[in-house]
Protein backbone atom coordinates (compact mmCIF):
# COMPACT_ATOMS: atom_id res chain seq x y z
CA UNK A 1 0.00 0.00 0.00
CA UNK A 2 1.36 3.56 -0.72
CA UNK A 3 2.00 5.67 2.38
CA UNK A 4 -1.53 6.65 3.55
CA UNK A 5 -1.69 10.37 4.02
CA UNK A 6 -4.09 9.96 6.72
CA UNK A 7 -0.67 8.75 8.64
CA UNK A 8 1.85 10.54 7.00
CA UNK A 9 1.42 14.62 7.35
CA UNK A 10 1.12 15.90 3.75
CA UNK A 11 4.70 17.15 2.01
CA UNK A 12 3.11 19.49 -0.21
CA UNK A 13 5.87 21.17 -2.70
CA UNK A 14 5.03 24.32 -3.42
CA UNK A 15 5.49 24.84 -7.08
CA UNK A 16 8.81 27.70 -7.74
CA UNK A 17 7.63 29.19 -10.68
CA UNK A 18 4.34 31.32 -11.11
CA UNK A 19 2.81 30.11 -14.41
CA UNK A 20 -0.59 30.46 -14.13
CA UNK A 21 -1.86 34.70 -14.84
CA UNK A 22 -2.61 35.70 -11.08
CA UNK A 23 -5.15 38.11 -10.39
CA UNK A 24 -6.06 37.45 -6.81
CA UNK A 25 -4.72 40.66 -5.10
CA UNK A 26 -3.20 38.30 -1.46
CA UNK A 27 -1.53 36.00 -3.94
CA UNK A 28 0.11 38.96 -5.42
CA UNK A 29 1.36 40.44 -2.52
CA UNK A 30 2.86 37.79 -0.69
CA UNK A 31 4.59 36.58 -3.68
CA UNK A 32 3.47 32.83 -3.14
CA UNK A 33 2.08 31.63 -6.76
CA UNK A 34 -1.37 29.75 -7.09
CA UNK A 35 -0.11 26.11 -6.17
CA UNK A 36 -1.55 24.82 -9.80
CA UNK A 37 0.94 21.99 -10.63
CA UNK A 38 1.16 21.06 -6.49
CA UNK A 39 -0.98 17.65 -5.74
CA UNK A 40 -4.39 18.58 -4.78
CA UNK A 41 -5.69 17.89 -0.74
CA UNK A 42 -8.98 16.97 -1.82
CA UNK A 43 -9.90 15.57 -5.48
CA UNK A 44 -14.21 15.35 -5.06
CA UNK A 45 -15.81 13.57 -7.53
CA UNK A 46 -19.10 12.92 -8.53
CA UNK A 47 -20.29 13.89 -4.79
CA UNK A 48 -23.82 13.89 -3.73
CA UNK A 49 -26.10 14.24 -0.62
CA UNK A 50 -29.09 12.58 0.44
CA UNK A 51 -31.13 13.40 3.33
CA UNK A 52 -34.00 10.74 3.93
CA UNK A 53 -33.86 10.26 0.39
CA UNK A 54 -34.35 14.00 -0.47
CA UNK A 55 -31.38 15.32 -2.24
CA UNK A 56 -29.39 18.21 -1.23
CA UNK A 57 -26.22 18.09 -3.79
CA UNK A 58 -25.91 16.84 -6.69
CA UNK A 59 -22.89 16.00 -8.69
CA UNK A 60 -20.09 18.21 -7.42
CA UNK A 61 -16.57 17.66 -8.48
CA UNK A 62 -13.90 19.82 -7.41
CA UNK A 63 -10.19 19.83 -6.50
CA UNK A 64 -8.69 21.70 -3.65
CA UNK A 65 -5.28 23.08 -3.62
CA UNK A 66 -2.85 22.95 -0.60
CA UNK A 67 -1.51 25.40 1.44
CA UNK A 68 -4.45 28.37 0.09
CA UNK A 69 -7.73 29.32 1.13
CA UNK A 70 -10.58 28.00 -0.95
CA UNK A 71 -13.68 29.88 -0.57
CA UNK A 72 -17.11 28.36 -1.09
CA UNK A 73 -19.95 30.79 -2.20
CA UNK A 74 -23.43 30.66 -2.66
CA UNK A 75 -26.61 32.00 -1.78
CA UNK A 76 -28.34 30.38 1.44
CA UNK A 77 -29.72 26.97 1.25
CA UNK A 78 -27.58 25.96 -1.70
CA UNK A 79 -25.92 23.20 0.24
CA UNK A 80 -22.15 25.32 1.04
CA UNK A 81 -22.34 23.80 4.55
CA UNK A 82 -23.46 20.37 3.59
CA UNK A 83 -20.34 19.93 0.98
CA UNK A 84 -17.81 21.14 3.70
CA UNK A 85 -19.50 19.01 6.06
CA UNK A 86 -18.95 16.12 3.69
CA UNK A 87 -14.59 16.58 3.50
CA UNK A 88 -13.97 15.44 7.21
CA UNK A 89 -17.37 12.81 7.24
CA UNK A 90 -19.48 15.14 9.57
CA UNK A 91 -22.89 14.36 7.68
CA UNK A 92 -21.78 10.81 9.40
CA UNK A 93 -23.21 12.48 12.69
CA UNK A 94 -26.66 13.63 10.84
CA UNK A 95 -29.21 10.77 11.18
CA UNK A 96 -30.82 10.32 7.40
CA UNK A 97 -27.78 11.58 5.46
CA UNK A 98 -26.55 9.34 2.85
CA UNK A 99 -23.30 10.19 0.59
CA UNK A 100 -22.31 9.42 -2.75
CA UNK A 101 -19.28 9.82 -5.34
CA UNK A 102 -15.24 9.89 -3.95
CA UNK A 103 -13.75 12.31 -1.79
CA UNK A 104 -10.11 11.33 -2.37
CA UNK A 105 -8.21 12.82 -0.04
CA UNK A 106 -4.47 13.15 -0.99
CA UNK A 107 -5.25 9.62 -2.67
CA UNK A 108 -7.33 7.87 -0.55
CA UNK A 109 -10.97 7.69 -0.69
CA UNK A 110 -12.16 9.02 3.03
CA UNK A 111 -15.52 7.23 2.39
CA UNK A 112 -13.90 3.76 1.69
CA UNK A 113 -15.51 1.22 3.87
CA UNK A 114 -11.78 0.62 5.98
CA UNK A 115 -11.69 4.09 6.31
CA UNK A 116 -12.28 5.24 10.32
CA UNK A 117 -14.10 8.62 10.42
CA UNK A 118 -12.53 9.62 13.39
CA UNK A 119 -8.97 8.99 11.47
CA UNK A 120 -10.22 11.31 9.30
CA UNK A 121 -11.38 13.90 11.62
CA UNK A 122 -8.15 14.15 13.24
CA UNK A 123 -6.40 15.33 10.21
CA UNK A 124 -9.12 17.08 8.87
CA UNK A 125 -10.43 20.14 11.32
CA UNK A 126 -13.40 21.66 11.54
CA UNK A 127 -14.08 25.06 12.78
CA UNK A 128 -18.17 26.04 13.09
CA UNK A 129 -20.52 29.31 12.63
CA UNK A 130 -20.96 29.69 16.07
CA UNK A 131 -18.20 29.30 18.36
CA UNK A 132 -18.51 26.51 20.66
CA UNK A 133 -16.07 26.28 23.35
CA UNK A 134 -16.49 23.14 25.70
CA UNK A 135 -17.98 24.44 29.37
CA UNK A 136 -14.06 24.10 30.56
CA UNK A 137 -11.36 26.32 31.08
CA UNK A 138 -9.43 28.07 28.36
CA UNK A 139 -6.79 25.55 28.89
CA UNK A 140 -8.89 22.08 28.47
CA UNK A 141 -10.41 23.45 25.60
CA UNK A 142 -7.22 23.52 23.71
CA UNK A 143 -5.83 20.35 25.30
CA UNK A 144 -9.39 18.49 24.52
CA UNK A 145 -7.89 17.55 21.27
CA UNK A 146 -4.32 16.69 22.44
CA UNK A 147 -5.26 14.12 25.22
CA UNK A 148 -8.04 12.28 23.45
CA UNK A 149 -5.27 11.35 20.61
CA UNK A 150 -2.75 10.66 23.54
CA UNK A 151 -0.62 13.57 23.22
CA UNK A 152 2.90 12.76 25.40
CA UNK A 153 5.05 16.08 25.41
CA UNK A 154 4.52 19.08 26.81
CA UNK A 155 0.63 19.83 26.78
CA UNK A 156 1.77 23.32 28.37
CA UNK A 157 3.80 24.10 25.50
CA UNK A 158 1.79 23.01 23.02
CA UNK A 159 -1.42 24.86 24.65
CA UNK A 160 1.10 28.16 24.45
CA UNK A 161 2.12 27.40 20.63
CA UNK A 162 -1.89 26.61 19.62
CA UNK A 163 -2.89 30.27 21.26
CA UNK A 164 -0.22 32.00 19.70
CA UNK A 165 -1.10 30.61 16.35
CA UNK A 166 -4.73 31.68 16.76
CA UNK A 167 -3.25 35.07 18.14
CA UNK A 168 -5.43 34.80 21.14
CA UNK A 169 -2.16 34.05 23.35
CA UNK A 170 -1.75 37.59 24.71
CA UNK A 171 -5.48 37.76 25.50
CA UNK A 172 -5.92 35.01 27.84
CA UNK A 173 -2.20 34.06 28.97
CA UNK A 174 -3.41 35.04 32.21
CA UNK A 175 -7.02 33.56 32.57
CA UNK A 176 -5.77 30.09 31.19
CA UNK A 177 -7.67 28.16 33.89
CA UNK A 178 -10.67 30.23 33.46
CA UNK A 179 -14.04 29.39 31.54
CA UNK A 180 -13.67 29.71 28.21
CA UNK A 181 -17.44 30.99 27.98
CA UNK A 182 -16.44 34.22 29.67
CA UNK A 183 -14.59 34.78 26.50
CA UNK A 184 -16.19 37.39 23.86
CA UNK A 185 -17.65 35.88 20.84
CA UNK A 186 -14.27 36.91 18.57
CA UNK A 187 -12.08 35.29 21.05
CA UNK A 188 -14.62 31.75 21.64
CA UNK A 189 -14.04 31.86 17.61
CA UNK A 190 -10.28 32.12 17.82
CA UNK A 191 -10.14 29.87 20.66
CA UNK A 192 -12.02 27.42 18.73
CA UNK A 193 -9.57 27.39 15.70
CA UNK A 194 -6.35 26.79 18.69
CA UNK A 195 -8.69 24.32 19.36
CA UNK A 196 -8.30 22.48 16.42
CA UNK A 197 -5.21 23.85 15.53
CA UNK A 198 -3.61 21.80 18.19
CA UNK A 199 -4.11 18.76 17.05
CA UNK A 200 -1.68 19.34 14.28
CA UNK A 201 -4.46 19.27 11.27
CA UNK A 202 -3.08 19.09 7.50
CA UNK A 203 -6.62 20.81 6.44
CA UNK A 204 -9.30 23.30 8.52
CA UNK A 205 -12.95 23.80 7.25
CA UNK A 206 -14.33 26.28 8.29
CA UNK A 207 -17.99 27.08 7.91
CA UNK A 208 -19.18 30.38 8.01
CA UNK A 209 -16.49 31.53 11.04
CA UNK A 210 -17.40 34.86 10.66
CA UNK A 211 -21.07 35.16 10.42
CA UNK A 212 -22.26 35.70 14.32
CA UNK A 213 -18.89 37.96 14.67
CA UNK A 214 -18.97 42.10 14.57
CA UNK A 215 -16.60 43.88 11.95
CA UNK A 216 -13.54 44.04 14.09
CA UNK A 217 -13.59 40.13 15.17
CA UNK A 218 -13.97 39.09 11.25
CA UNK A 219 -11.41 41.12 10.22
CA UNK A 220 -9.09 39.46 12.81
CA UNK A 221 -9.75 35.96 11.87
CA UNK A 222 -9.32 37.04 8.32
CA UNK A 223 -6.21 38.01 9.19
CA UNK A 224 -5.37 34.84 11.04
CA UNK A 225 -6.84 32.68 8.25
CA UNK A 226 -3.68 34.61 5.72
CA UNK A 227 -1.50 33.23 8.94
CA UNK A 228 -2.46 29.87 8.72
CA UNK A 229 -2.47 29.26 5.28
CA UNK A 230 1.24 29.24 5.14
CA UNK A 231 0.56 25.75 7.23
CA UNK A 232 -2.67 24.82 6.47
CA UNK A 233 -4.60 24.17 3.71
CA UNK A 234 -8.02 25.74 4.20
CA UNK A 235 -11.71 25.70 3.42
CA UNK A 236 -14.22 28.23 4.34
CA UNK A 237 -17.95 28.62 3.71
CA UNK A 238 -19.30 31.88 3.52
CA UNK A 239 -21.68 33.81 2.36
CA UNK A 240 -20.06 37.22 2.37
CA UNK A 241 -18.79 37.82 -1.04
CA UNK A 242 -16.32 40.65 0.14
CA UNK A 243 -14.74 38.41 2.58
CA UNK A 244 -14.35 35.53 -0.15
CA UNK A 245 -12.50 38.12 -2.47
CA UNK A 246 -10.75 39.38 0.27
CA UNK A 247 -8.83 36.18 1.84
CA UNK A 248 -9.40 33.37 -0.86
CA UNK A 249 -7.29 32.11 -3.84
CA UNK A 250 -9.63 29.89 -5.62
CA UNK A 251 -13.29 30.22 -5.04
CA UNK A 252 -16.20 27.70 -5.95
CA UNK A 253 -19.87 29.01 -6.62
CA UNK A 254 -22.68 26.89 -5.25
CA UNK A 255 -25.81 27.72 -6.24
CA UNK A 256 -29.85 26.55 -5.61
CA UNK A 257 -31.17 24.18 -8.61
CA UNK A 258 -35.04 24.16 -8.44
CA UNK A 259 -37.16 20.81 -9.86
CA UNK A 260 -39.85 23.05 -11.49
CA UNK A 261 -42.32 20.12 -10.73
CA UNK A 262 -41.59 18.66 -7.61
CA UNK A 263 -40.80 21.91 -6.38
CA UNK A 264 -37.59 20.19 -4.73
CA UNK A 265 -34.38 22.05 -4.23
CA UNK A 266 -30.71 20.84 -4.89
CA UNK A 267 -27.27 22.83 -4.70
CA UNK A 268 -25.18 22.07 -7.75
CA UNK A 269 -21.37 23.56 -8.34
CA UNK A 270 -21.61 26.24 -11.30
CA UNK A 271 -18.18 27.25 -11.64
CA UNK A 272 -15.02 27.37 -9.80
CA UNK A 273 -11.29 28.65 -10.28
CA UNK A 274 -9.36 31.41 -9.14
CA UNK A 275 -10.98 33.80 -6.94
CA UNK A 276 -9.82 36.91 -9.24
CA UNK A 277 -11.22 35.26 -11.99
CA UNK A 278 -14.53 34.22 -10.40
CA UNK A 279 -15.45 37.80 -9.25
CA UNK A 280 -14.03 39.81 -12.74
CA UNK A 281 -14.73 37.25 -15.48
CA UNK A 282 -17.23 34.71 -14.25
CA UNK A 283 -18.08 32.15 -17.23
CA UNK A 284 -21.43 31.26 -16.20
CA UNK A 285 -24.45 33.94 -16.06
CA UNK A 286 -25.31 32.38 -12.67
CA UNK A 287 -21.81 33.47 -11.07
CA UNK A 288 -21.86 36.70 -12.84
CA UNK A 289 -25.44 37.23 -11.86
CA UNK A 290 -24.35 36.52 -8.00
CA UNK A 291 -21.01 38.05 -7.61
CA UNK A 292 -22.63 41.08 -9.28
CA UNK A 293 -25.01 41.31 -6.35
CA UNK A 294 -27.98 40.46 -9.01
CA UNK A 295 -29.83 38.31 -6.53
CA UNK A 296 -28.77 36.06 -3.72
CA UNK B 1 -61.10 42.43 18.05
CA UNK B 2 -60.66 42.85 13.98
CA UNK B 3 -63.06 40.86 12.87
CA UNK B 4 -66.13 43.39 14.52
CA UNK B 5 -64.95 45.91 12.53
CA UNK B 6 -67.95 47.10 10.03
CA UNK B 7 -67.15 48.46 7.11
CA UNK B 8 -68.44 51.67 6.60
CA UNK B 9 -66.80 54.28 8.40
CA UNK B 10 -69.70 56.01 10.56
CA UNK B 11 -70.28 52.63 12.18
CA UNK B 12 -66.66 51.78 12.64
CA UNK B 13 -66.31 55.19 14.43
CA UNK B 14 -69.71 54.47 16.25
CA UNK B 15 -68.17 51.04 17.25
CA UNK B 16 -64.80 52.32 18.58
CA UNK B 17 -67.21 54.88 21.37
CA UNK B 18 -69.21 51.53 21.99
CA UNK B 19 -65.99 49.35 22.81
CA UNK B 20 -64.91 52.22 24.99
CA UNK B 21 -68.15 52.92 26.98
CA UNK B 22 -68.33 49.00 27.04
CA UNK B 23 -65.03 48.67 28.75
CA UNK B 24 -65.21 50.93 32.18
CA UNK B 25 -61.44 52.00 33.00
CA UNK B 26 -61.41 50.35 36.22
CA UNK B 27 -62.05 46.71 34.74
CA UNK B 28 -59.17 45.58 33.58
CA UNK B 29 -56.89 47.41 36.28
CA UNK B 30 -59.80 45.25 38.51
CA UNK B 31 -59.26 42.06 36.84
CA UNK B 32 -55.31 42.01 36.75
CA UNK B 33 -55.29 42.65 40.25
CA UNK B 34 -57.81 39.86 40.76
CA UNK B 35 -55.45 37.52 39.04
CA UNK B 36 -52.29 38.95 40.54
CA UNK B 37 -54.03 38.11 43.85
CA UNK B 38 -55.34 34.77 43.15
CA UNK B 39 -51.61 33.82 41.99
CA UNK B 40 -50.38 35.25 45.23
CA UNK B 41 -52.43 33.30 47.24
CA UNK B 42 -52.30 30.04 44.79
CA UNK B 43 -48.08 30.00 46.06
CA UNK B 44 -49.33 31.03 49.50
CA UNK B 45 -51.62 27.82 49.94
CA UNK B 46 -48.60 25.64 48.42
CA UNK B 47 -45.88 26.71 50.85
CA UNK B 48 -48.03 26.92 53.98
CA UNK B 49 -48.49 23.04 54.44
CA UNK B 50 -44.46 22.90 53.49
CA UNK B 51 -44.09 25.74 56.06
CA UNK B 52 -46.26 24.24 58.55
CA UNK B 53 -44.54 20.19 58.08
CA UNK B 54 -40.91 22.03 58.51
CA UNK B 55 -42.38 24.05 61.74
CA UNK B 56 -44.37 21.02 63.39
CA UNK B 57 -41.43 18.84 62.81
CA UNK B 58 -39.03 21.17 63.93
CA UNK B 59 -40.20 22.09 67.09
CA UNK B 60 -41.35 18.90 68.00
CA UNK B 61 -38.87 17.01 66.91
CA UNK B 62 -35.91 19.63 68.87
CA UNK B 63 -38.36 18.79 71.95
CA UNK B 64 -37.18 15.13 71.89
CA UNK B 65 -33.72 15.35 70.05
CA UNK B 66 -30.69 14.43 72.06
CA UNK B 67 -27.49 12.93 71.92
CA UNK B 68 -29.11 9.46 73.85
CA UNK B 69 -31.60 9.43 70.60
CA UNK B 70 -28.89 10.02 68.18
CA UNK B 71 -26.71 6.89 69.50
CA UNK B 72 -28.81 4.52 71.33
CA UNK B 73 -31.05 2.28 69.43
CA UNK B 74 -35.21 1.82 69.98
CA UNK B 75 -35.92 0.25 73.53
CA UNK B 76 -38.40 -2.86 73.80
CA UNK B 77 -41.15 -0.51 74.79
CA UNK B 78 -42.76 2.19 73.35
CA UNK B 79 -43.48 3.57 77.03
CA UNK B 80 -39.43 3.98 77.82
CA UNK B 81 -38.59 7.54 77.83
CA UNK B 82 -35.22 6.38 76.82
CA UNK B 83 -33.15 4.86 73.70
CA UNK B 84 -33.24 6.28 69.66
CA UNK B 85 -33.17 5.43 66.46
CA UNK B 86 -29.33 4.80 66.03
CA UNK B 87 -30.86 1.21 64.08
CA UNK B 88 -33.09 3.00 61.59
CA UNK B 89 -30.28 5.24 61.07
CA UNK B 90 -27.74 2.72 60.09
CA UNK B 91 -30.40 0.74 58.65
CA UNK B 92 -31.40 3.95 56.51
CA UNK B 93 -27.76 4.43 55.71
CA UNK B 94 -26.83 0.78 54.53
CA UNK B 95 -30.25 0.87 52.13
CA UNK B 96 -30.36 3.71 51.01
CA UNK B 97 -26.40 3.61 50.05
CA UNK B 98 -26.93 0.33 48.43
CA UNK B 99 -29.34 1.12 46.06
CA UNK B 100 -28.00 4.44 45.28
CA UNK B 101 -24.66 2.11 44.29
CA UNK B 102 -26.98 0.09 41.95
CA UNK B 103 -29.65 2.42 40.75
CA UNK B 104 -27.68 5.59 39.42
CA UNK B 105 -24.49 4.05 37.97
CA UNK B 106 -27.51 1.82 35.95
CA UNK B 107 -29.81 4.69 35.70
CA UNK B 108 -27.03 6.80 33.86
CA UNK B 109 -25.82 4.21 31.68
CA UNK B 110 -29.57 3.50 30.80
CA UNK B 111 -29.93 7.66 29.61
CA UNK B 112 -26.89 7.72 28.13
CA UNK B 113 -28.69 4.75 25.66
CA UNK B 114 -31.59 6.63 25.50
CA UNK B 115 -30.35 9.68 24.53
CA UNK B 116 -27.10 8.58 22.44
CA UNK B 117 -28.09 5.66 20.63
CA UNK B 118 -31.82 5.13 21.33
CA UNK B 119 -33.36 4.38 18.42
CA UNK B 120 -37.14 2.08 17.52
CA UNK B 121 -38.97 -0.18 19.39
CA UNK B 122 -36.41 -1.17 22.40
CA UNK B 123 -35.52 2.63 23.45
CA UNK B 124 -39.44 3.25 22.98
CA UNK B 125 -39.81 0.92 25.38
CA UNK B 126 -37.48 1.56 27.98
CA UNK B 127 -38.68 4.82 28.22
CA UNK B 128 -42.56 4.02 28.76
CA UNK B 129 -41.46 1.67 31.17
CA UNK B 130 -39.43 4.37 32.76
CA UNK B 131 -42.72 6.30 32.67
CA UNK B 132 -44.55 3.74 34.29
CA UNK B 133 -42.14 2.62 36.90
CA UNK B 134 -42.41 6.47 38.04
CA UNK B 135 -45.79 6.43 38.92
CA UNK B 136 -45.69 2.82 40.44
CA UNK B 137 -47.24 2.66 43.93
CA UNK B 138 -44.58 2.43 45.79
CA UNK B 139 -46.09 -0.62 48.01
CA UNK B 140 -46.44 -3.19 44.56
CA UNK B 141 -42.23 -2.95 44.65
CA UNK B 142 -42.20 -3.66 47.84
CA UNK B 143 -44.68 -6.79 47.23
CA UNK B 144 -42.83 -7.99 44.22
CA UNK B 145 -39.71 -7.89 45.94
CA UNK B 146 -41.00 -9.52 49.08
CA UNK B 147 -42.61 -12.43 46.34
CA UNK B 148 -39.36 -12.65 44.30
CA UNK B 149 -36.20 -12.05 46.67
CA UNK B 150 -37.87 -12.47 50.52
CA UNK B 151 -40.13 -15.52 50.55
CA UNK B 152 -36.71 -17.28 49.58
CA UNK B 153 -34.34 -16.05 50.91
CA UNK B 154 -35.64 -13.92 54.02
CA UNK B 155 -36.17 -10.32 55.16
CA UNK B 156 -32.79 -8.43 55.24
CA UNK B 157 -31.12 -4.94 53.90
CA UNK B 158 -30.22 -6.39 50.62
CA UNK B 159 -34.12 -6.95 49.78
CA UNK B 160 -35.11 -3.24 51.13
CA UNK B 161 -32.32 -1.60 49.48
CA UNK B 162 -33.62 -4.00 45.57
CA UNK B 163 -36.89 -2.32 46.82
CA UNK B 164 -35.34 1.27 46.91
CA UNK B 165 -33.43 0.75 43.97
CA UNK B 166 -36.31 -0.43 41.64
CA UNK B 167 -38.00 3.10 42.89
CA UNK B 168 -35.03 5.02 42.54
CA UNK B 169 -33.86 3.61 38.65
CA UNK B 170 -36.60 5.35 36.94
CA UNK B 171 -36.16 8.85 38.53
CA UNK B 172 -32.53 8.82 37.42
CA UNK B 173 -33.05 7.44 34.36
CA UNK B 174 -35.57 10.10 33.00
CA UNK B 175 -34.22 13.10 34.76
CA UNK B 176 -30.52 11.95 33.40
CA UNK B 177 -32.16 11.59 29.93
CA UNK B 178 -33.37 15.12 30.02
CA UNK B 179 -30.30 16.40 31.42
CA UNK B 180 -28.26 15.20 28.50
CA UNK B 181 -30.97 16.33 26.14
CA UNK B 182 -29.58 19.69 27.19
CA UNK B 183 -26.12 19.54 26.16
CA UNK B 184 -26.33 21.55 23.24
CA UNK B 185 -25.56 19.21 19.58
CA UNK B 186 -22.96 21.95 19.06
CA UNK B 187 -20.78 20.39 21.24
CA UNK B 188 -20.47 17.44 20.69
CA UNK B 189 -20.12 18.39 17.27
CA UNK B 190 -16.86 20.07 18.20
CA UNK B 191 -16.17 17.08 20.03
CA UNK B 192 -16.18 15.30 16.78
CA UNK B 193 -14.40 17.48 14.99
CA UNK B 194 -11.22 17.20 17.08
CA UNK B 195 -10.86 13.46 16.52
CA UNK B 196 -13.11 12.33 19.52
CA UNK B 197 -15.21 8.85 18.95
CA UNK B 198 -18.69 8.31 20.44
CA UNK B 199 -16.79 7.42 23.38
CA UNK B 200 -15.04 10.02 24.39
CA UNK B 201 -17.08 12.64 23.61
CA UNK B 202 -19.71 11.02 26.12
CA UNK B 203 -17.65 10.70 28.73
CA UNK B 204 -15.40 14.03 28.41
CA UNK B 205 -17.85 16.32 27.11
CA UNK B 206 -21.63 15.52 27.44
CA UNK B 207 -21.83 14.14 31.02
CA UNK B 208 -19.53 16.82 32.50
CA UNK B 209 -22.00 19.38 30.91
CA UNK B 210 -24.82 17.73 32.18
CA UNK B 211 -23.58 17.19 35.94
CA UNK B 212 -25.29 19.59 37.38
CA UNK B 213 -28.77 18.66 36.22
CA UNK B 214 -27.36 14.48 36.70
CA UNK B 215 -26.75 15.05 40.43
CA UNK B 216 -30.43 16.99 41.37
CA UNK B 217 -32.00 13.89 39.32
CA UNK B 218 -29.88 12.18 41.93
CA UNK B 219 -30.73 13.79 44.81
CA UNK B 220 -34.90 13.32 44.11
CA UNK B 221 -34.42 9.80 43.87
CA UNK B 222 -32.10 9.49 47.08
CA UNK B 223 -34.85 11.96 49.58
CA UNK B 224 -37.42 9.91 47.72
CA UNK B 225 -35.68 6.56 48.50
CA UNK B 226 -35.17 7.52 51.86
CA UNK B 227 -38.32 8.90 53.37
CA UNK B 228 -39.93 5.09 51.72
CA UNK B 229 -42.02 3.33 54.46
CA UNK B 230 -44.58 0.89 52.68
CA UNK B 231 -41.92 -1.70 50.84
CA UNK B 232 -39.82 -1.78 53.70
CA UNK B 233 -42.31 -3.37 55.77
CA UNK B 234 -42.50 -5.76 53.29
CA UNK B 235 -38.59 -6.71 52.38
CA UNK B 236 -36.54 -4.70 55.60
CA UNK B 237 -39.28 -5.83 58.27
CA UNK B 238 -38.01 -3.28 60.79
CA UNK B 239 -36.01 -4.36 64.10
CA UNK B 240 -35.10 -3.34 67.27
CA UNK B 241 -31.29 -4.18 67.17
CA UNK B 242 -28.74 -2.19 65.45
CA UNK B 243 -27.27 -4.51 62.76
CA UNK B 244 -25.47 -5.06 59.29
CA UNK B 245 -25.72 -7.47 58.13
CA UNK B 246 -26.85 -7.75 54.54
CA UNK B 247 -28.87 -10.92 54.03
CA UNK B 248 -31.06 -12.76 56.38
CA UNK B 249 -32.03 -10.79 59.36
CA UNK B 250 -34.55 -8.47 59.41
CA UNK B 251 -33.19 -4.38 59.45
CA UNK B 252 -34.48 -1.01 60.42
CA UNK B 253 -34.90 2.30 58.59
CA UNK B 254 -35.56 5.81 59.64
CA UNK B 255 -39.50 5.49 58.19
CA UNK B 256 -40.09 2.58 59.64
CA UNK B 257 -39.75 3.52 63.06
CA UNK B 258 -41.69 6.79 62.68
CA UNK B 259 -44.06 4.65 61.49
CA UNK B 260 -44.18 2.52 64.30
CA UNK B 261 -43.78 5.68 67.01
CA UNK B 262 -46.60 7.28 65.46
CA UNK B 263 -49.56 5.10 65.63
CA UNK B 264 -48.39 3.58 69.50
CA UNK B 265 -50.54 5.15 71.99
CA UNK B 266 -47.52 6.33 74.48
CA UNK B 267 -46.07 10.01 74.42
CA UNK B 268 -42.20 8.47 74.93
CA UNK B 269 -43.10 6.60 71.49
CA UNK B 270 -44.36 9.57 69.77
CA UNK B 271 -42.06 11.51 70.89
CA UNK B 272 -39.18 9.59 69.63
CA UNK B 273 -41.21 9.91 65.91
CA UNK B 274 -40.88 12.92 65.86
CA UNK B 275 -37.42 13.72 66.94
CA UNK B 276 -36.60 10.36 64.21
CA UNK B 277 -38.64 12.40 61.49
CA UNK B 278 -36.77 15.50 62.52
CA UNK B 279 -33.43 13.58 61.94
CA UNK B 280 -34.23 12.35 58.23
CA UNK B 281 -35.29 15.60 56.91
CA UNK B 282 -31.72 16.56 58.54
CA UNK B 283 -30.17 13.75 56.70
CA UNK B 284 -31.97 15.02 53.40
CA UNK B 285 -30.88 18.65 54.03
CA UNK B 286 -27.54 17.35 54.86
CA UNK B 287 -26.90 15.02 51.66
CA UNK B 288 -28.62 17.72 49.41
CA UNK B 289 -26.00 20.34 50.15
CA UNK B 290 -22.77 18.36 50.52
CA UNK B 291 -23.59 16.76 46.86
CA UNK B 292 -24.37 20.64 45.33
CA UNK B 293 -21.00 21.65 46.89
CA UNK B 294 -19.22 18.70 45.29
CA UNK B 295 -21.03 19.29 41.86
CA UNK B 296 -20.43 23.01 42.28
CA UNK B 297 -16.44 22.51 42.75
CA UNK B 298 -16.33 20.32 39.88
CA UNK B 299 -17.27 23.05 37.96
CA UNK B 300 -14.92 25.88 36.98
CA UNK B 301 -14.17 29.54 38.07
CA UNK B 302 -15.80 31.81 36.10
Amino acid sequence: MTPSPLTAPASTALPNSAQAPDLTPQVGENGTPAASAAEPVFTIRGLSVYYGGNIALKEVSLDIMPREITAIIGPSGCGKSTFIRCLNRMNDLIPGATVTGDVFYHGQNIYASEVDPVAVRRRIGMVFQRPNPFPKSVYDNIAFGPRINGFKRDLDELVENSLRAAALWDEVKDKLKKSALNLSGGQQQRLCIARAIAVEPDVILMDEPASALDPIATVRIEDLMQELKKQYSIIIVTHNMQQAARVSERTAFLYTEVDEETSSRWGILVEHGETGLIFTRPKDKRTEDYVSGRFG
Amino acid sequence: MMGHVPSTGESAAAKVSDINSARPAGRRLWTNRLASAAMVGAVLLAVIPVGLILYYITVKGMAAMSWEFLSEPTPFSFRRAEGGFLNGLIGTGIMVGLATLVSVPLGILAAIYLQEFGRGLLANLIRFFSDVMTGVPSVFVGLFVYTAFVLPFGFGAVMGAAALAIIMLPIVVRTTEEMLKLVPLELQHGSFALGASKFQTIIRVVLPSALPGITTGVLLAVARAAGETAPLILTALGSLKVTTTLVGEPISALPLLIFDGARNPFAAGQERAWAGALELLALVLIFTLLARIVASRSKISS
